[in-house]
């Protein structure tokens, strides 16, 4: 069973791998067969470890895989950190929902990327986008979700700019949305290594949990209690490791233990001289936390494991308890401040991946990529990353109220502003793009209320409808595409080229026509008439209607606002009631503005000629919008609450809450209040037709005016349909004093000072030394020396050649004085001696 | 007896009016007759010492002086014939060629 779990990273990882170098040699058939069978292969490990974990009471199990001996190890510091991945309810929660949407999205994209010229090399992004997912929700450290979160951001770039050659400059508009959604995510990251970093600093691991560490207590005692606990102790036949019997004797009556029967809860010991029991198991490769011996001894808590043997959120709460202090050099803080401090980095980090202020602008251009991408990529699974791991460190969360009533207070306003500037876009992308920032919104809420369940909740039930509606915006615009080229087929007798690229045309003049402005749209239910009815439920299950999933979902969460609200007082239940007002109002603004978007798409009629040559997308395409609206009308029975009489339909109430709950320390089944609940069907209902009486009977859009903007709203939707400005104001703010002043850096401080300055100077000062060397030294001195040993000697010569007169009698004289001159010198001795 | 000074005072005048014709006259004869005037003035001052100190030491070089001077008398004369082949004239001022 263990072994497996590695495949699920690996599969994709393989049709990455065959698709890149092989891809270019496969037919697209081929390669998008080896895309969808390394997505559904994984989506097949996820469901075999679902019902691993169905069939064994939700136990956890962590494995190391085979292949990793250990990852990082600095003994000499105190570096531990494995390649471990963790399966339990939770990250098999995040799995099921990236493969098996994943998986649908795979077999979209063959048809929608038909023809594309790099079509092996989309399906390669994609497995590997797949693979890093899954390597972030598998890991049972912060490293390894780290690893994932950087590589799902790469994945993401090269996603959202694939079209980078786009003709008529359009390339440059979606790598420019690439790098920006790159550099937004880049900001986050710093937020969440920080995060790490004073992570490993305070605990000194990065472990979520250790392989025995219990997870939450609760959820065990009343498994026990729901099971045939009672029993005294039993002390089975030691568990497959070893001499622990002693342990188990010594805690004989001990009040925290409970043995159970029939349970395969694993024993383990937190010994740490003896191999540690399932860590011994897993330097051996595998580890198999469902237990051996069905009579093994259970422990419901980590009491019995000390302090150094405790994963992150395990020695949190001891710290908690100790009210300890961290050092950080000559500063100490409590350990209260250093959590808060923790988890406002991981808001940043949670902002950046999850699309909440400030740093969601990345999402909206990032519909520049292909749609399958968006569906996929920025609806359903990379967005959620934050959300996953703000659940994950729910201990940490919990624990510090100040980020939790920050992290509501930015998904409540989140949500609110997305969903206003929703209600003024045109392009049909962009208005799901910003309910997605809406929705994460309602999920960040969540998690600040302390609700990890309806987070996750919503959460999975987004995946679905906002796939839904994603892959049926991708099937509408292929059809305007399609409509686009028959049209000047009917209307010009072009040859018609195979004309499923995603270029302008080339034959004809590049005219204005964008297949994905809603302005071009109108009357498509007719033409498209499946692709209207999964739009239609996806856009009532995004909108809270009962009895489709969004409905359950909002519902819990606006409950548990509610409820914190009553129940905190002052200003943090004053927070919440803000934030609970905040999300009725983007609830409604939701059901307004997808509803607008069914006038404007489907209804009415057609206002361009290639909405009424719109045909129905290949079945490729079909199929998975049919799969997606068939979930978005059920999932949303998995978690009903109880009280009401809808349990049946999965076999139990809350079945969600209690699958969530195990893994998930301070998760509590969510609580449904029904007036709330009617309330916010109210608002939704409302918004819709207030939406149908503004835009319905063909007036959504007349004129080149939006219906809205007849009535006395119309600044406001000037307002939104300019996006409230964000861009421009981030430009104003930080990127033209950052463009400016990397300018004076490289022009004025480099260019200009450094070279022409600072440079021209130091080669004036060589070369006017040279000269200086050059000529009074070297022609002044040393040449005035050498030469004038020659001159000298030519001057003596020609004085002295004068005495060559060659006249004899010259000589005789000379001759006759120096004689002369000699005798007296020989005289002289004579006249000093006698005279 | 003539007292050996005589002698020597003779020499002197002899050798003083040798020099005096070498460095006066232009005629290369005459300058020569001039340097075997110096010679012979030499060789008095020679034999004048010899009989003063009865040494014969001063005779044999008187006879080492002759046998020079005719030799160089001999080159001397050859060397005048040669320029005169040449020069048409025996006026030494007239041999410069070799100056400076």
């Amino acid at each position: 069973m263990a072994q497996i779990v590695p495949l699920i990273i690996l599969i994709p990882a393989l049709g990455a791998f065959i698709n890149t170098f092989w891809g270019s040699r496969l037919e697209e058939r081929q390669s998008a067969l080896v895309g969808i069978f390394a997505s559904t292969g994984a989506f097949i490990v996820a469901l075999l470890l679902f019902f691993n974990l169905m069939g064994n009471n939700y136990q956890e199990a962590v494995i190391n895989p085979f292949f990793f001996d250990s990852w990082i190890r600095i003994p000499s510091a105190g570096v531990e950190i494995p390649w471990q991945m963790r399966v339990d309810t939770l990250s098999v929660t995040m799995m099921l929902v990236i493969t098996g949407v994943g998986s649908l999205i795979h077999v979209y994209a063959m048809g929608y990327m038909h023809g594309d010229p790099r079509f092996s090399r989309f399906f390669t992004y994609l497995n590997m986008f797949l693979a890093f997912m899954l390597i972030l929700v598998t890991g049972n450290n912060f490293l390894m979700l780290f690893v994932g979160w950087e590589g799902v951001g790469l994945s993401s770039y090269l996603l959202i700019g694939f079209w980078f050659d786009k003709a008529h400059g359009e390339g440059y508009r979606n790598a420019n949305a690439a790098r920006k959604a790159f550099i937004a995510n880049r900001v986050g990251d710093f937020g969440l290594l920080m995060a790490i970093f004073l992570i490993f600093w305070t605990f000194g691991t990065l472990d979520f949990y250790k392989a025995a560490e219990v997870v939450n207590t609760h959820a065990l005692t009343g498994a026990a209690a729901s099971q045939n606990a009672g029993h005294g102790d039993e002390h089975g036949s030691d568990a497959s490791h070893g001499a622990e019997d002693s342990h188990s004797t010594t805690e004989d009556g001990h009040a925290s233990i409970i043995v159970l029967t029939g349970a395969s809860l694993q024993e383990t010991h937190g010994e740490a001289t003896d191999a540690h029991g399932s860590e011994s198991a897993s330097e051996h490769g595998e580890t198999d936390a469902h237990g051996a011996s069905p009579d093994a001894p259970v422990y419901l808590n980590n009491d019995h494991i000390p302090t150094e043997l405790l994963g992150v959120f395990g020695k949190a709460e001891r710290m908690l308890a100790e009210n300890a202090t961290v050092q950080f050099g000559p500063f100490s803080l409590g350990i209260g401040a250093v959590i808060t401090l923790i988890t406002l980095f991981m808001l940043l980090g949670a902002t950046g991946k999850s699309a909440q202020i400030p740093l969601f602008i990345w999402l909206p251009d990032a519909m520049a990529g292909p749609t399958p991408v968006s569906a996929l990529i920025h609806a359903a699974t990379m967005v959620t990353a934050g959300v996953y791991m703000m659940v994950r460190s729910n201990v940490l969360f919990h624990a510090s109220d100040t980020t939790s009533f920050i992290v509501a207070i930015i998904g409540a306003t989140t949500a609110l502003m997305a969903g206003y500037i929703a209600l003024g876009q045109w392009d049909i992308k962009k208005v799901l793009a910003y309910s997605t920032v809406s929705q994460l919104g309602f999920m960040v809420a969540a998690v600040g209320f302390q609700a990890y369940v309806p987070a996750m909740f919503h959460l999975v039930t987004h995946a679905f409808f906002k796939a839904l509606l994603f892959l049926g915006s991708g099937s509408v615009i292929h059809g305007m595409e399609h409509g686009h080229h028959h049209m000047h087929d009917h209307h010009k007798n072009e040859a018609h080229h195979d004309g499923h690229e995603h270029d302008e045309h080339a034959i004809v003049e590049h005219d204005a026509f964008d297949p994905q402005d809603m302005r071009y749209m109108g009357g498509l239910a007719r033409r498209m008439p499946l692709t209207y009815l999964t739009y239609l439920i996806g856009t009532l299950a995004l909108a809270g209607i009962f009895p489709f999933a969004g409905f359950w979902s909002k519902d819990e969460i606006l409950a548990d606002a509610f409820l914190k609200g009553v129940e905190d007082g002052g200003l943090v239940g004053a927070g919440a009631f803000i934030a609970l007002g905040m999300l009725l109002i983007a609830a409604g603004f939701t059901a307004f503005y997808m509803w607008r978007q069914m006038e404007l798409v489907f209804y009415g009629d057609h206002r361009h000629d290639a909405a009424a040559h719109a045909p129905e997308s290949a079945p490729s395409m079909i199929l998975p919008l049919l799969v997606l609206a068939f979930f978005s009308l059920t999932i949303g029975f998995m978690n009903t609450p109880s009280g009401i009489g809808l349990a049946w339909i999965a076999g139990g109430a809350h079945r969600f809450a209690d699958w969530i709950i195990v893994s998930v320390q301070h998760a509590h089944v969510g609580v449904f209040l029904p007036l709330l609940a009617l309330v916010a069907l109210s608002v939704g209902i409302g918004a819709i037709l207030l939406a149908r009486s503004i835009y319905g009977g063909g007036k959504a859009y007349v004129d080149g005016t939006d219906a809205l903007q007849k009535t006395v709203f119309a600044p406001g939707f000037q307002l939104s349909s300019a996006r409230l400005y964000w861009d421009e104001i981030y430009f104003a703010l930080f990127i033209t004093p950052f463009i400016r002043a990397s300018k004076f850096f490289g022009i004025t401080l480099d260019w200009n000072w450094w070279h022409d300055g600072f440079h021209h100077a130091l080669r004036d000062l060589f070369n006017g030394f040279g000269r200086i060397l050059a000529r009074p030294i070297e022609s002044g001195i040393i040449d005035a020396t050498v030469l004038g040993v020659g001159r000298l000697a030519t001057w003596v010569s020609s004085r002295m050649r004068r005495i060559q007169t060659g006249y004899v009698r010259t000589y005789a004289v000379v001759l006759l004085s120096g004689a002369i001159l000699v005798i007296i010198a020989l005289l002289i001795p004579l006249f000093q001696n006698g005279g | 007896m003539v007292q050996t000074e005589a002698f020597v005072m003779l020499s002197a005048v002899l050798f003083v009016m040798g020099t005096l014709g070498v460095l006066v006259r232009r005629n290369a004869i005459l300058v020569f007759m001039s340097v075997e005037l110096m010679l012979n003035a030499a060789n008095l001052s020679f034999v004048a010492f010899a009989k003063h100190w009865q040494n014969l030491d001063g005779h044999l070089f008187v006879f080492f002086v002759m046998t020079v001077a005719a030799a160089e008398v001999a080159v001397g004369l050859a060397l005048i014939v040669t320029i005169f082949r040449s020069k048409q004239s025996i006026d030494i001022d007239e041999l410069h060629q070799m100056e400076g």
